[in-house]
């Protein structure tokens, strides 16, 4: 069994599943309940001053038949009074000392405002504060959530606020409704946060109904964006993850999320940099029973890798992300199908001949049997007609030596800058 | 099953229960829309079964119909009736890596769909004056006719019955294929502005030469006829059905309880005697056997048909021969004599000749006898039509279906040869369409060198 606890900035928790801020840690009731059923830690519906709330507030996105590919929400932070919510805070914290309870804040972006709910919160035993800079939906019209947290000035002044009277660790959870996350993430850092997580969720309308033409979800015929959220955002999440962790002046721990529904996306958060994963959607899907499977899930595979904490998964894959000029131009694959595999739905045949290089070809053996074929010289090692495949094991991409010696972009126009500056100076 | 003795009705409703919505959903996402499928090519219709699938998980129902119902004008017949597991199903490549998609309960799904809403799918084309007339309203001549009026042709067909629809009107038992699937179907060909005149006999009510002289081309889709006699002693007693006859009744009058506790054996073994039997079950008979000269290597009914009939109860008796029936003093069926055989050499068709085993006899009480050992031709109509044939079976080019008088084209049964197995509604749909292709083509050929 190896040791699944993380230590993000000085919060400590039994492994790196912990709740988001959302509407399963809306009360000590709920958080109770998941920290029976074994969460590491809960970042606590976001408090602030109780707000109203709409009926129908959820939408997901269904794809090919799999419910909640993606999931939309356009509710907002508590309804609840800020002394019941520190009330149950206190004594779940009380009942269960050893997990990490994180409590997530939002007030106008004012000092007094900031610094009279930190001590608030502070003194019934959190753990760690995490500042919502990024609700998209609701909030920000009032100034607070992603319109402070798409001002890079706004996050900064706001996290130095709270630094001034905060006693335990600060994270500075960021809005992935801009266009280079890395800004505000400086900001944040800039403005003295312990810590930062993301992704909070991103602006989305999630479908229009077909028979009414209203919106999807909607409120007395009317709709507003909401926030997108679950499995069709990891991808999203994943990268704004790695581009933070790879930065050279963010050199805070990250708490990872979006899209993690299971250990899997745990692991490559945390190998792109993250230091624990909160996950929100999932249990909305299947309740707070799914940490049972990525406990052992994870334990399993670090087990299987001889790891002995997951500590050391933290920003393995870091260095292996960087940008495209860097890519060697000289590497090769080249689909590959294995006959004795392939079912012969030529999925991959149609997928290359329509939409990319054209370079399966349907032939028939001596025996009259039909089989695809990929001329490797012309295949550019796209992966297409491997992702298309249904089968596991039809088709492999396979790397081909290559005569030449590795060559990135930004070498070459190095090299060509390099030539012509050589030519000057002969001439 | 559950037989009800008392409700005889609710033994005839459909087996099978549709797929649900969700069901339907998902099956219809686990197809992987392969490319030239070869469900395509395993269909006799060529139906692009990927596109209709499709059409289903995007919610496109009336597409989904339209799709199916163009490649096959009887598709929702199809649907229930075809064996596909040797068709489509068996060809899915998901058989070589989990399991295939329940292609024939889509197509249901989709059928019944178009069925309750009533939409429709086709309009007849523009007119092009040219008539022609269709013998026969089975899957092969509604198929014939509903291409030929897509095309602009005045289509008027002749039908014996009362009804139209043929084989799937009044030849599959009810709880395997209902009969407002087969009139829905129908309705489908009327709607395109073909004529169907029903209870009208060709050879008896219109003559051949008729048709002849009056339309531009004619299509023989007559299928067969009755069960031949079996040639033995005591067949003509009270008790002794005709299997498509017997079959006809449950579809077309009150069912009775007059088979109720009785003791039924079934001589055969291809469809029309698993139905048979079935039905007898169904009717509340307390044993039901079906007696077969070969064995059943040699059966031609379909696998699933077979299975169908163990799980009703009906037992088989392999190798066994019916030599005699016996009646009573009032002529009543109480017992049949039979005869063991073994299998010899092959004969023509390439299955084993069963030969008796002298001495084998034995006798078995029994109280109704289903004959279901083929079909008749329609000799008499053929040879009004002045058509050359092999032994009933009108010869064809099978390049266009035209007989030895090129207005004449024949598809479906009444060109089902020997020796092929058991003949499939789908195969005479795809008979009809191509017949009327090769008429058009015909037709317009005539036009171009006559001009």
């Amino acid at each position: 069994m190896a040791d699944l606890s993380i230590n993000l900035a000085g919060i400590k928790s039994p492994n790196p599943f912990w709740l988001a801020s959302a509407p399963p840690t809306n009360s000590g009731y709920q958080v109770q309940r998941a920290f029976e059923a074994g969460w590491g830690g809960a970042v606590w519906k976001t408090l602030g001053e109780p707000i109203l709330n709409v009926s129908s507030r959820f939408a997901a996105v269904s794809f090919n038949g799999q419910r909640v590919a993606g999931f939309n929400n356009i509710e907002l932070i508590t309804d609840r009074p800020l002394e019941v919510n520190l009330k149950e805070i206190y004594e779940t914290k009380k009942r269960f000392p050893d997990r990490a309870l994180v409590a997530s804040l939002m007030v106008e972006p004012k000092r007094e405002k900031w610094h009279e709910i930190v001590k608030r919160v502070e003194d019934v035993g959190v753990d760690g504060l995490e500042l919502n800079f990024g609700c998209p939906h609701g909030m920000a019209e009032r100034g607070m959530g992603s319109a402070s947290g798409q001002v890079p000035e706004l996050v900064e002044k706001q996290t130095y606020w709270v630094k001034e009277v905060a006693q335990t660790p600060v994270i500075v959870k960021l809005t992935p409704n801009i266009t280079d996350i890395t800004a505000t993430a400086e900001a944040a850092v800039q403005g003295g946060a312990d810590a930062i997580s993301m992704i909070n969720t991103i602006n989305s309308l999630a479908g229009v109904d077909l028979d009414t033409w209203n919106t999807i979800p909607h409120v007395a015929g009317k709709g507003a964006h909401g926030g997108y959220c679950g499995p069709a955002v990891k991808p999203i999440a994943l990268n704004m993850v790695a581009e933070c962790a790879r930065h050279p002046r963010i050199n805070v721990p990250i708490s990872g999320m979006g899209g993690v529904s299971s250990w899997r996306e745990a692991v490559e958060f945390m190998l792109m940099g993250a230091t624990g994963v909160q996950v929100c959607t999932a249990v909305m899907h299947h309740g707070f029973r799914i940490i049972e499977d990525m406990i052992e899930g994870l334990n399993h595979y670090l087990d299987e890798k001889g790891i002995v904490s997951v500590m050391d998964l933290v920003g393995k894959s870091v260095h292996k992300y960087s940008d495209w000029g860097n890519l060697d131009l000289n590497y090769k694959v080249a689909a590959r199908i294995n006959t004795d595999v392939c079912i012969n739905c030529n999925k991959c045949y149609i997928a290359c001949e329509d939409a990319s290089h054209q370079c399966i070809d349907r032939l028939t053996d001596e025996n009259g049997k039909e089989y695809l074929k990929v001329r490797e010289d012309d295949c550019v090692g796209c992966n297409l007609c491997s992702i298309v495949c249904p089968v596991d094991g039809a088709i492999d991409m396979v790397e081909i030596p290559s005569e030449q010696p590795p060559m990135t972009w930004n070498e070459r126009q190095a090299a060509i800058g390099a030539l012509v500056s050589c030519n000057v100076d002969v001439k | 099953m559950n037989i009800s003795l008392f409700d005889l009705e609710k033994n005839f409703q459909e087996v099978e229960p549709g797929l649900t919505d969700r069901e339907a959903i998902e099956e219809a996402n686990r197809c992987l829309y392969c490319y030239d499928a070869p469900c395509i090519k395993a269909c006799p219709t060529g139906i692009d079964i990927p596109a209709f699938i499709k059409k289903i998980a995007s919610g496109n129902l009336k597409g989904s119909a339209k799709t199916i119902m163009l490649s096959n004008p009887v598709g929702a017949s199809c649907a229930r009736v075809c064996p596909t597991e040797e068709l489509c199903e068996g060809a899915c490549v998901l058989n070589h890596s989990t399991k295939p998609i329940m292609i024939g309960n889509l197509q249901r799904y989709a059928t019944d769909w178009a069925i309750r809403n009533e939409a429709v799918l086709f309009q007849s084309g523009k007119q092009n004056g040219k008539t022609v007339a269709v013998v026969g309203s089975g899957p092969a001549g509604l198929s014939a006719a509903r291409e030929l009026a897509r095309m602009g042709y005045k289509v008027t067909i002749f039908e014996a019955e009362k009804e139209a629809g043929g084989l799937n009107t009044y030849g599959i038992v009810s709880f395997r294929l209902p009969q407002n699937i087969s009139f829905w179907e129908v309705n489908q060909v009327k709607s395109l502005g073909v004529e169907i005149r029903t209870n009208t006999r060709v050879g008896k009510d219109v003559l051949a030469k008729e048709l002849l002289d009056s339309y531009d081309a004619v299509v023989l889709a007559v299928g067969m006829g009755k069960v031949p006699m079996l040639g033995i002693e005591g067949e003509d007693l009270d008790g002794v059905y005709d299997a498509i006859e017997f079959i006809k009744e449950t579809k077309t009058k009150q069912l009775t309880d007059k088979l109720v506790g009785k003791k039924v054996v079934v001589i055969g073994a291809g469809n029309t005697a698993i139905d048979g039997a079935t039905c007898s079950v169904r009717l509340g008979a307390e044993n039901v056997k079906i007696l077969y000269r070969r064995t059943k290597e040699e059966m031609t009914a379909y696998d699933f048909e077979y299975e169908f009939a163990k799980q009703d109860g009906v037992e088989f008796r392999w190798l066994t021969a019916p030599k005699r029936i016996i009646g009573d003093e009032n002529g009543k069926v109480t017992h049949i004599e039979c005869i063991r055989m073994k299998l010899g050499e092959p004969d023509q068709d390439g299955r084993r000749r069963p030969i008796p085993i002298e001495g084998s006899e034995f006798i078995m009480p029994v109280d109704v006898v289903i004959k279901a050992i083929g079909q008749t031709r329609h000799l008499n109509l053929i040879e009004e039509f002045g058509l050359e044939h092999n032994g009933g079976v009108v010869k064809v080019d099978p390049k266009n279906y035209q007989t030895s008088n090129k207005k004449v084209f024949a598809c479906g049964d009444v060109i089902f040869g020997k020796g092929q197995g058991e003949a499939m509604v789908v195969t005479a749909a795809k008979q009809g369409k191509e017949s009327a292709y090769a008429i058009h083509q015909y037709l317009t050929q005539a036009v171009s060198e006559t001009a």
